[in-house]
């Protein structure tokens, strides 16, 4: 299941950021480090992950998508009570 | 009228994308071939409809990333604003950007984001919580002139102009004014459109008897034919570069033509329905303002929507005004692009340009049956008429609610300094 949260994390990027190149994220360090991502494009992950998998993200946890790691870990949970 | 280099004001660059066309150059030449490329498009709700889709590269100037967060009135202006600026041979980088503006006539701006966002959250049980947080920013009315200053790093003023069919006229005349009041050095104007992508604008014309079909859809838009039946919209856009003759010819600029007039006035009496009087009266305004007789003008670009009762209105306006002008030429180019609504009246200045070069007047198609009540005189009709020379044009651009604009233009050349 941690595999598939971090794939679709990713693929939500390259939806939200076409231009991104995202074969090469590091899981520790922060996403805005490694991409030009902003504020507004992390409401859009937010937004996305509302739309595609019913699951919500309060506006206290945002600090939990900094890295692919924490958005696993934070997420994986989330995911697996939809199931 | 002060006639001082510093209060003349003209045109030094183009930049454009019609259906037919994504600069001036492939633009004129489809204009004098009657080439016009007008669609059928899935709309939602309605179905098939027919419309006029540019095919510019959006990504020519922006990242995927910024072309799905802006709009497409966005990117138009982003494409047109680049072109205009090469064409007239400025480097933003080189110049004072808090000294230029941006001024961009619309004719509704806002339509395509908010159906789009009711859309998808009708999908969710119309919950708001699904509504895109992008929604505001994509709808302000001021959206496509800010999407150009935050892509080129223009921080001069930037607003649009709201005039219904008549805001690309009044683009140009607002970077006149501006011009002539020493606020800026540089302005870009004209007018964009991305109507095709909101139902609304279509059912709205549907249901009020107006919107074009034909079972040939290049045959659709066909003003001033016995057998016209309404408006083809399309998306459009077109910006040019104004600045005083004085920094143009300092900096040898390519000068299209001067700007010498312009009229703007109002109905002031029905929401649709057009007001040949009023309409007559601002082309006297303008005539007025350049100081030229009806007979100085050598083309007429009509604003004529292929609507019956519009197109006579217009033609009776004329008639009026252009009694003893036995050498004015009327022409028409929604008959080859639809009507590009907020972009209409800059684009359709933009395609007759250049006849001050090649002295043709491109013609108005599609008419296979000539309503009598629109028979100018002159009414150059499906073949390009060659001109012994072309010195003035003068471009109508009239909107809902009653807003009338006219815009005079009169070539350039050294005998003009």
């Amino acid at each position: 299941m941690e595999k598939d949260v971090r794939q679709i994390i990713i693929d939500i990027i390259t939806t939200i950021a076409p231009d991104a190149d995202t074969s090469n994220l590091k899981d520790e360090v922060p996403l805005r480090e490694q991409l030009e991502l902003d504020s507004m494009d992390f409401l859009d992950i937010v937004l996305e992950l509302r739309k595609q998998y019913g699951i919500d993200v309060p506006e206290s946890d945002y600090k939990q998508l900094e890295t692919l790691a924490s958005c696993v870990a934070y997420l994986t949970p989330k995911f697996a009570a939809k199931h | 009228m002060d006639r001082s280099l510093l209060q003349r004001i003209v045109i030094t660059g183009v930049g454009l994308t019609a259906p037919n066309g994504n600069s001036l150059t492939e633009f004129r030449k489809h204009l004098l071939e009657g080439y016009s490329r007008i669609q059928r498009i899935d709309m939602r709700y309605m179905g098939l409809v027919l419309a006029g889709v540019c095919a510019f590269n959006a990504n020519e100037y922006q990242t995927s990333k910024e072309v799905r967060i802006g709009t497409r009135a966005g990117s138009i202006g982003i494409y047109c604003a680049h072109k205009a600026l090469e064409d007239s041979k400025l480097a933003v980088e080189q110049l004072d950007r808090n000294r230029i503006g941006t001024y961009i006539g619309i004719t509704e701006h806002g339509n395509v984001e908010t159906e789009n966002e009711v859309y998808e959250i009708s999908k969710f049980g119309y919950d708001t919580k699904f509504w895109n947080h992008h929604h505001n920013p994509r709808t302000v009315a001021n959206n496509p002139a800010g999407e150009i200053s935050i892509n080129l790093g223009i921080t001069g003023p930037h607003y649009t102009i709201g005039g219904a069919c008549a805001g690309g006229n009044l683009g140009i005349i607002q970077g006149v004014q501006m011009l002539r009041l020493n606020e800026v050095d540089i302005a870009l104007v004209g007018g964009v459109s991305e109507s095709i992508h909101t139902f609304g604008i279509f059912a709205g014309f549907k249901n009020q008897g107006a919107l074009a079909e034909h079972a040939d859809p290049n045959k659709a838009s066909r003003p001033f034919d016995e057998a016209r039946n309404g408006i083809v919209i399309s998306e459009g856009g077109c910006i040019f570069v104004l600045e005083r003759l004085e920094s143009a010819l300092k900096r040898q600029a390519p000068i299209y033509g001067e700007i010498v007039g312009y009229g703007v006035n109002s109905d002031a009496d029905n929401t649709v329905l057009p007001n040949s009087q009023r309409q007559a009266e601002c082309i006297q305004l303008a005539l007025a303002k350049a100081n030229l007789k009806p007979s100085d003008i050598d083309i007429v670009n009509t604003h004529a929507t292929s609507t019956v009762l519009g197109d006579r209105k217009e033609c009776e306006a004329l008639r009026q005004v252009f009694t003893e002008a036995p050498n004015t030429h009327f022409n028409n180019t929604k008959s080859f692009i639809g009507h590009t609504m907020g972009a209409a009246g800059a684009l359709e200045l933009a395609g007759n340009l250049p006849s001050f070069e090649d002295k043709q007047v491109h013609p108005t198609i599609n008419v296979e049956h000539l309503d009598p009540s629109c028979n100018l005189n002159n009414l150059v009709i499906n073949q390009p008429k060659s001109l012994p020379a072309v010195n003035t044009i003068l471009n109508n651009s009239f909107g809902m609610m009653g807003i009338n604009s006219v815009v005079i233009v009169r070539r350039c050349d050294s005998n003009s300094f």
